[in-house]
């Protein structure tokens, strides 16, 4: 059943390891789930908390219908089954960050079904092929308040800010068996909430979270009792409570114990999880439709606008890089992890086109290569990021045009972006100021060549003399009277036409 | 089917209400009546009838994601949010210290 | 000024705004009323005051020859159930009390706006559980009824009781109600006035208290027809605040009253007769039969088959949903919070809970909270929504042989407090008659019909296709001007 390699070694032979992740996500909204109040991360305490949200007596929830259109635009973006019919029901349970008592959100008819993505195959984190996880249904719920407990030595104190965020939780089936995997699950279906815009994926924010189910057995035994650790905040963190939980259960097992289906907590100081006693004593929600609300009933308009405002998203994005515009696999990848890079990359594809005027494909591998190698080689020296707007795309097709027109040379090219990251001038701008113009005048070249060429009679004769790899080397020298800005072809003909062919040795 | 005081016990702690033994002894016997008397649904055969879901034929209508867009609704009220709290510190609603 | 408390909705609104009186002087009169009737226990709160500041308003609009609204110059009482801005607000708990709601609820807000003044805020069944006015916090309401040669106390009827209670009396020419399973209608024919309870979604819920979501109903209490026509136009209409309001204009159900029923055919239920039901009201209800007949309607023979299961079905589906209303109670945000010493927060609500409920309102939270929980959950509330989507069936299918359905409010006269608080299932047993429409969703009415051989009033009940409120109050109107009912109580109070 499963094609992954990881194995827990325990005393008694080889485990397996069955995960399952149900991803709370954020829902990108400007209101709450069911009223007017705002979702902004960090304001004032109880500020952004309407009447409703902080459930007072007679208050009732009307939908959002931002937060539906999300939810559907990312189940159709896993290839999902969207329920045209779907309702709300009320998880009941008695907590001080829940104020109604309830939370309302979907058990029996979820907003959406099955659906499914594809992590990518990657050797070297011990994923051999593609493999595709399933995803069981995503539904649509509140969030709960935050309770601080360490503002007060007698007290807790209660903040409703998320109170009635609305988020989507997003169940996947157990067909993750390694810790990888489970990572590569979590990184791709948080690229595809951000590329769909329904989540922002700031795991630091809490606007993504996972519960981790986690459960081992021996290779072709039925699966064992799971245990559910809750509200992992980051990739990292996730795989480490897998590994932890894993070793944990096969110790346990082997020393003649057993699993209790429990909740669990990660703590990342230690990357260890302990049990969560506190929330263990009803289990009984009493689920039930929320008879404040109606069925929510879908048409196809909706739906329509839904699907035509989906962007093109990553795997497909992926193939089409290598396809059409014949990018290698590898960079392709790179380019579309991101969809800001991804954005940023068709910006500067179209205007590098439009500006040496040739088609996508011409233009596609040149700005791939100096975005992934040294765009971003020079943004991380520098400590700034893509999306800080030091340098534009348009800023970059001006640069790659300069490079393509001959302007100015690739190692002037470097010079200048270091130049536009620290000051944000425009390439051309740059260019000027500093001079840096490659210069093709063959006049200037040879006068520079032919002192070279004195000065070096030594290296002359040996080159005469058959050692050709010295060419590099008055090339090199040629370049470097001229303070770089030669232009390499025009130094390459002249030193050729000067030395002719280099003897035999 | 009835219920037991074992069972009254845990649905009270299930529903939050506290209840002695005294009140436990009382209420088991008044709920047993009132079970016993709404027990008789089973003899209805709702073969192929689906659960009401609306009173009233209607879908449920959507709101626009727009923040404070009705002042009763929306956010920005703390002091109204608050004006009823038994414990309120520092714009909290305060609650005995909770261990996770 | 004592004949102004006689007059009722529509008789003051007129004689304001024709000059005969002044909206102060009414509500002078009523609060004076008020005042003298505490023994009644009708009222929770008195709010002099409000009422006299909108009487101010109306008087001085209609000086400045301002419009006035369709209820200006009527002061009412307030059902403490809808949440009023500034004024307590208990539903009759101790667990809300010295709640002090920031808002106001959609119904009352557009009553202010009509130019009504409140009065104060009217007793009633806990969390309007209840049938008799027995299970407030605040202690029995007391109906203005007695029974001839007796001074026992009467119930006025619940859960609305304070509002019958006060209507009867001549305290306000009317009240609001909420009915769930009848909370409007059984009060209304234990003290001898109207009230209807609007289809499903006419009414805003924002700002009541919670009882039963899918039950729950506002609507008017008066002394006749035409006033709680009046009433209810001010009362209902869209709001985009409750998922389930119907987005439908309010008609002029005032202006289009007709008594004259030619051409509609009138159903008479036949699983309505049920032993147990008083010989005075089965013969109320064959006066009524030949009442409509007179107005010119068809009497029919109908059947309603799932009758029987309602009442079941309703204590299964309204406890459900109030075991999670009500866990919003936790002492946390506002009303009463029960702390002992070195008390956890679960110890709290516990706590709090057991201390701020009363025992009927435990009752029905834990047979909810059992009937919701694991491995019961089908058997009972799956299938008593299945019963609920029958019971409603039988109506629609009704609607094809008649036009309106004519049955007893309830199975009995006032009966006298503490007759039947402890034994809850005789009490449930009460609501038989009303509890039906309530599963439909469907407007019903009581209207009075005369009064049993111990000079108590009696109600009959008219219940009406799904948005017809005209027709239930046109037929109520005929019933009204047959019945010739202009019994009121002596005042002993």
């Amino acid at each position: 059943m499963t094609d992954s390699s990881y194995r827990i070694h325990g005393a008694t032979g080889d485990w397996e390891v069955v995960i399952g992740l149900e991803v709370h996500a954020q829902v990108t909204s400007n209101a709450k789930l069911f009223s007017g109040a705002a979702t902004a991360f960090g304001a004032e305490p109880n500020a952004q908390v309407s009447l409703v949200d902080a459930a007072m007596p007679g208050m009732l929830p009307v939908l959002n219908r931002e937060c539906i259109r999300q939810a559907v635009r990312t189940g159709m973006a896993i290839e999902a089954q969207i329920n045209r019919w779907s309702r709300f029901d009320r998880k009941n349970y008695f907590y001080a960050d829940l104020p109604q008592g309830y939370q309302i959100s979907q058990l029996y008819h979820p907003l959406v079904g099955e659906g499914s993505l594809t992590i990518e195959a990657d050797e070297k984190a011990g994923i051999p092929a593609d493999k595709v996880i399933g995803i069981e249904r995503i539904h649509v719920e509140q969030d709960a308040g935050k309770l601080m407990h360490d503002q007060h030595p007698t007290m807790s104190y209660v903040d409703l800010n998320r109170s009635g965020v609305a988020l989507m939780e997003i169940v996947s089936r157990p067909d993750m068996a390694s810790p990888a995997e489970a990572g590569a699950y979590l990184r791709k279906l948080r690229a595809i909430l951000r590329y769909v815009g329904s989540c922002d994926g700031n795991m630091e924010e809490g606007s993504m979270r996972a519960d981790v189910n986690v459960s081992v057995r021996k290779a072709g035994e039925p699966l064992g009792t799971r245990t559910e650790t809750k509200n992992v905040n980051s990739v990292r963190f996730v795989m480490a409570a897998i590994e932890h939980e894993a070793r944990r259960q096969v110790d346990l097992l082997e020393d003649g114990g057993a699993i209790m289906q429990e909740t669990r907590l990660f703590d990342p100081g230690t990357g260890t999880t302990r049990s969560m006693r506190s929330k263990e004593d009803a289990h009984d929600y009493r689920y039930f439709p929320d008879p404040d609300l109606l069925p929510l009933e879908l048409d196809q308009v909706f739906l329509d606008e839904c699907r035509e405002s989906l962007p093109e998203l990553p795997d497909a994005k992926r193939r089409r890089y290598v396809e059409e515009l014949g990018l290698s696999d590898y960079n392709a990848h790179a380019l579309t992890a991101e969809v800001e890079t991804a954005r940023w990359f068709e910006a500067l594809l179209l205007t590098s086109a439009a500006a040496q005027n040739k088609v996508l494909a011409n233009v596609a591998k040149q700005a791939a290569n100096w975005l992934l190698s040294e765009l971003m080689g020079a943004l991380n020296k520098a400590g700034r990021t893509l999306d800080d707007g030091a340098v534009t795309p348009e800023s970059g097709a001006e640069l790659l045009a300069l490079m393509g027109a001959g302007t100015i040379s690739g190692s002037i090219a470097k010079q200048v972006l270091d130049s536009m990251i620290a000051t944000g001038d425009a390439p051309g701008v740059i260019v000027e100021r500093e001079g840096l113009k490659q210069e093709s005048d063959s006049g200037a070249i040879e006068a520079a060549a032919d002192q070279v060429l004195a000065a070096n009679g030594d290296k002359v004769a040996q080159y005469r003399g058959g050692k050709a790899a010295l060419f590099g080397f008055f090339v090199g020298q040629t370049m470097k009277a001229m303070a770089g800005k030669a232009n390499p072809q025009v130094v390459n003909q002249v030193l050729q036409a000067k030395l002719g062919p280099a003897g035999e040795a | 089917m009835s219920v037991d005081k074992a069972t009254v016990a845990k649905i009270a702690s299930l529903a939050r209400l506290r209840m002695d033994d005294a009140a436990l002894d009382r209420m088991v016997p008044e709920l047993n009546q009132i079970l016993g008397f709404v027990e008789q649904l089973g003899q209805v055969d709702v073969t192929g009838v689906e659960p009401m879901t609306a009173v009233i034929a209607q879908s449920l209508r959507l709101r626009d994601d727009v923040v404070d867009a009705d002042p009763l609704t929306g956010g920005g009220v703390r002091d109204a949010v608050l004006a009823n709290a038994p414990a309120a510190e520092h714009g909290f609603f305060g609650v005995p210290k909770v261990i996770e | 000024m004592s004949e102004l408390t006689q007059l009722g909705v529509q008789a003051i609104r007129d004689g304001v705004a024709g000059g005969t009186f002044t909206a102060r002087e009414v509500a002078e009169a009523c609060n004076a009323a008020v005042a003298d009737a505490a023994t009644l226990n009708a009222f929770i709160v008195t709010t002099p005051d409000h009422a006299l500041a909108a009487a101010d308003q109306v008087d001085a609009d209609r000086a400045a020859g301002r419009p006035l609204g369709l209820m200006a110059g009527v002061p009412i009482g307030m059902k403490d159930l809808f949440a009023t801005r500034g004024v307590q607000t208990t539903a009759a708990s101790h667990i809300l009390e010295g709640f002090t709601p920031q808002y106001e609820s959609t119904v009352s807000q557009r009553l202010w706006d009509a130019g009504a003044g409140m009065l104060g805020k009217l007793n009633l069944d806990q969390f309007a559980m209840g049938s008799s006015n027995e299970t407030s916090h605040f202690g029995d309401v007391v109906s203005p009824w007695r029974r001839s040669g007796s001074t026992a106390g009467l119930t006025p009827g619940g859960s609305s009781g304070g509002s019958s209670a006060a209507v009867a009396a001549r305290l306000a020419p009317a009240a609001t109600g909420t009915d769930t399973g009848g909370s409007i209608r059984q009060p209304a024919a234990l003290t001898g006035i109207c009230g209807i309870k609007p289809t499903y979604g006419r009414c805003s819920r924002w700002g009541i208290v919670a009882f039963a979501s899918s039950l729950d109903q506002a609507g008017p209490m008066a002394r006749n027809v035409t006033d709680c026509a009046l009433m209810l136009q001010a009362m209902g209409g869209f709001d985009p605040k409750d998922s389930t309001s119907l987005d439908l204009p309010v008609p002029d159900w005032s202006g289009a009253l007709d008594a004259n029923l030619a051409g509609k055919r009138v159903g008479i239920p036949r699983e309505y007769r049920m032993d147990g039901t008083d010989a005075a009201i089965l013969k109320a209800w064959d006066d009524g039969i030949g009442w409509l007949k007179d107005a010119g309607a068809e009497v029919v023979d109908i059947s309603l088959p799932h009758t029987e299961y309602a009442l079941p079905a309703y204590y299964i589906i309204a406890p459900a949903e109030a075991s999670s209303n009500l866990a919003r109670y936790d002492g946390v945000r506002y009303g009463l919070r029960d702390l002992p010493q070195g008390a956890n927060l679960q110890d709290m609500y516990a706590a709090t809970r057991a201390a701020g409920f009363g025992d009927e309102v435990k009752r029905r939270i834990l047979i909810g909270t059992y009937v919701l929980s694991a491995g019961y959950y089908d058997a009972y509330y799956t299938q008593a929504m299945k019963v609920r989507a029958l019971v409603a069936r039988d109506f629609a299918e009704a609607w094809d042989k008649c036009d309106v359905i004519l049955a007893p409010t309830a199975p009995t006269a006032a009966f006298a407090l503490g007759e039947k608080l402890s034994d809850p299932l005789a009490m449930y047993l009460g609501d038989v008659f009303s509890v039906p429409a309530s599963l439909a969703g469907l407007p019903a009415m009581s209207v009075p019909a005369g009064l049993d051989g111990a000079g108590l009033p009696l109600g009959l009940q008219l219940i009406g296709r799904p948005l017809d409120e005209q027709g239930v109050l046109n037929a109520a109107l005929a019933i009204e001007q047959r019945a010739g009912f202009t019994a009121q109580p002596d005042r002993w109070w």
